[in-house]
């Protein structure tokens, strides 16, 4: 049953998204789009030695890319750099809880794929 | 159920399926899929080369198809070349067509409503050749201006390329007008019948276009077959698309001549299975009528846009003049998760760009929800699909 992603908690997420904004001076920044989808996210890290001081995303997309924004966006808080750079796509249906179809993974990395492609991108 | 979903045995294999997404492909109905398991249990054999009875027996069975295909649209057989599909079709065209085209002229005209199908391939026409392109803008009324054409339409006009039926807001599109006025100019006219050939009679003498494509499988056909029209004076000056075995008239080590139309095209071993069935696909629409295909959606339309109407929230993309494609946006709810919870209920509809990126843009949205109609839907389907967009809303707590 696909239902069983809308589930509370992801709905929750989805309508009070967390670290959801902008950055005043961003060490890292990066978007990344889901073309398919037309899901955009922007990821912008502050980071302080090789660790994550604050995090913000923003941008529109569906229940699954939001709400692992939020999620994803909490979990590597205060996280050392080093640390994040091992995340992978099991970390994420962990951390999601829901069954994600083959046809929606790309959904639920898209905002590890952000972050990923901003701590290549030194923006300061 | 209605007489015609009992035609189509994926309704009868999947009792509750609501199926609206036929602009994307359409169902098949038996007599289509008796068609290709026919051919290939009792009838299976290469065309043109053996002398056999039953090779004989394909070979006049695929040109028979070209008769029929030719007959529906109006047009001579050997204008009729079969290709894998709409894309193929007009790839054909973008690869050849400059080989015919008048010096001093250097500008496409397209429509902001086309599909990347007849839009990317003419990107790279006019970056290999240093054409210029140009688009007829679309009205808030999500038509063509037509006031603007006859400006964008001039003496550089090469080609004109044009979508009878836009795949996103289903409008109908005056090809006639278009067509004339590019004519007016000595421009070659492309029409993109993908999704028009299944819902409203098409006559290409009519039209006057010199080409038109169309792709079997969202007319009741099989995948893999498509067909290219093309006026029979333009596509013998065309030089071949493809090389290879059954286009050849004689080979010498250093060079070749090939045949006359419309073998010219079709090099290599075709989809002969495919055309058959694309044939008897007609056939199933011609046993019906097409004015009455034509007369059954439209009242199908009108029920579901006054029950859609009804919900609030709502944000429809309504033409005046639509064909059974209707686009849609509920509260701003990714169309992806209005699409995964319908589809909970076997309720199938289309979410996403519709292969219009550009448009999209246009419209400041990410995408649309498409429903698409068939011969074989009925009210009880629109139905189950209010009920479903009810559902969203209550998931979504709107
Ligand atoms: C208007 C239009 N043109 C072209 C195409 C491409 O058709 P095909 O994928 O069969 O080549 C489509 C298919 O969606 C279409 O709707």
């Amino acid at each position: 049953m696909t239902l069983e992603i809308y589930k509370e908690h992801i709905l929750d997420l989805y309508k009070n998204p967390h670290n959801k904004g902008n950055l005043k001076n961003p060490t890292y920044e990066f978007s990344k789009n889901n073309p398919i989808c037309g899901d955009e996210i922007k990821i912008q890290i502050l980071a302080k030695n090789n660790k994550i001081a604050d995090i913000k995303f923003c941008g529109q997309g569906c229940v699954i890319s939001q709400a692992s924004a939020s999620l994803l966006t909490d979990k590597i808080k205060n996280l050392s750099i080093n640390k994040i750079k091992k995340l992978n796509k099991e970390h994420i249906l962990e951390m999601l809880k829901i069954p994600i179809s083959y046809t929606r993974i790309k959904c639920a990395l898209l905002p590890l794929e952000a972050v990923r492609g901003a701590l290549e991108n030194v923006r300061n | 159920m209605n007489s015609f979903k009992k035609d189509f045995p994926i309704f009868k294999n999947n009792p509750k399926l609501v199926y609206l997404d036929s602009a994307s492909t359409s169902q098949k109905p038996k007599q289509v899929i008796k068609a290709i398991s026919d051919f290939y249990e009792k009838e299976n054999a290469n065309i043109h080369r053996g002398i056999y009875a039953l090779s004989e027996n394909a070979t006049k069975k695929y040109i028979l198809a070209r008769e029929t295909i030719a007959k529906f649209i109006n047009a001579e057989t050997n204008e009729i070349i079969f290709t894998k599909n709409t894309t193929e079709s007009i790839n054909l065209l973008s690869n050849v067509l400059k080989e015919i085209l008048p010096k001093g002229k250097n500008e496409i005209v397209l429509t902001e409503m086309e599909h990347h199908s007849n839009l990317v391939t003419w990107q790279e026409f006019a970056k290999k050749y240093h054409f210029k392109l140009k688009f007829i803008p679309i009205t808030k009324n999500y038509e063509l201006d037509y006031e603007k054409a006859k400006k964008i339409i001039n003496d550089k006009t090469a080609i004109l390329g044009v979508a009878h039926i836009s795949n996103v807001f289903g409008t109908i599109n005056n090809i006639e007008f278009l067509v004339s006025l590019a004519k007016e100019k000595k421009a070659i006219t492309i029409i993109d019948a993908a999704q028009s050939v299944q819902h409203l009679k098409i006559n290409v003498k009519k039209i006057g276009c010199d080409f038109l494509a169309f792709s079997g499988h969202k007319m009741f056909g099989p995948l893999g077959i498509g067909v290219l029209y093309g006026k029979k004076e333009l596509l013998e000056k065309l030089p071949p698309f493809q090389f290879g075995g059954g286009m050849i008239n004689s080979v010498i080590y250093e060079d070749a001549t090939f045949l006359d139309i419309p073998e010219k095209f079709e090099a290599g071993t075709q989809n002969i299975a495919g055309a058959i069935s694309l044939a008897e696909a007609i056939k199933y629409i011609e046993k019906i009528k097409i004015e009455k295909i034509e007369r059954y959606e439209k009242e199908l339309l009108d029920y579901t846009l006054k029950k859609l109407k009804s919900i609030d929230g709502i944000e429809l993309y309504l033409p005046k003049k639509q064909s059974s494609i209707i686009s849609f946006n509920l509260f701003g709810i990714h169309q992806h998760d209005v699409a995964q919870i319908l589809s909970d209920n076997k309720i199938c509809i289309r979410a996403g760009h519709h292969c219009c990126m550009p448009l999209m843009k246009k419209l400041k949205t990410q995408g649309t929800c498409r429903i698409s109609f068939s011969i074989y839907n009925t009210k009880e389907d629109v139905d189950k699909l209010i009920e479903g967009l009810k559902k969203v809303k209550e998931v979504f707590r709107e």
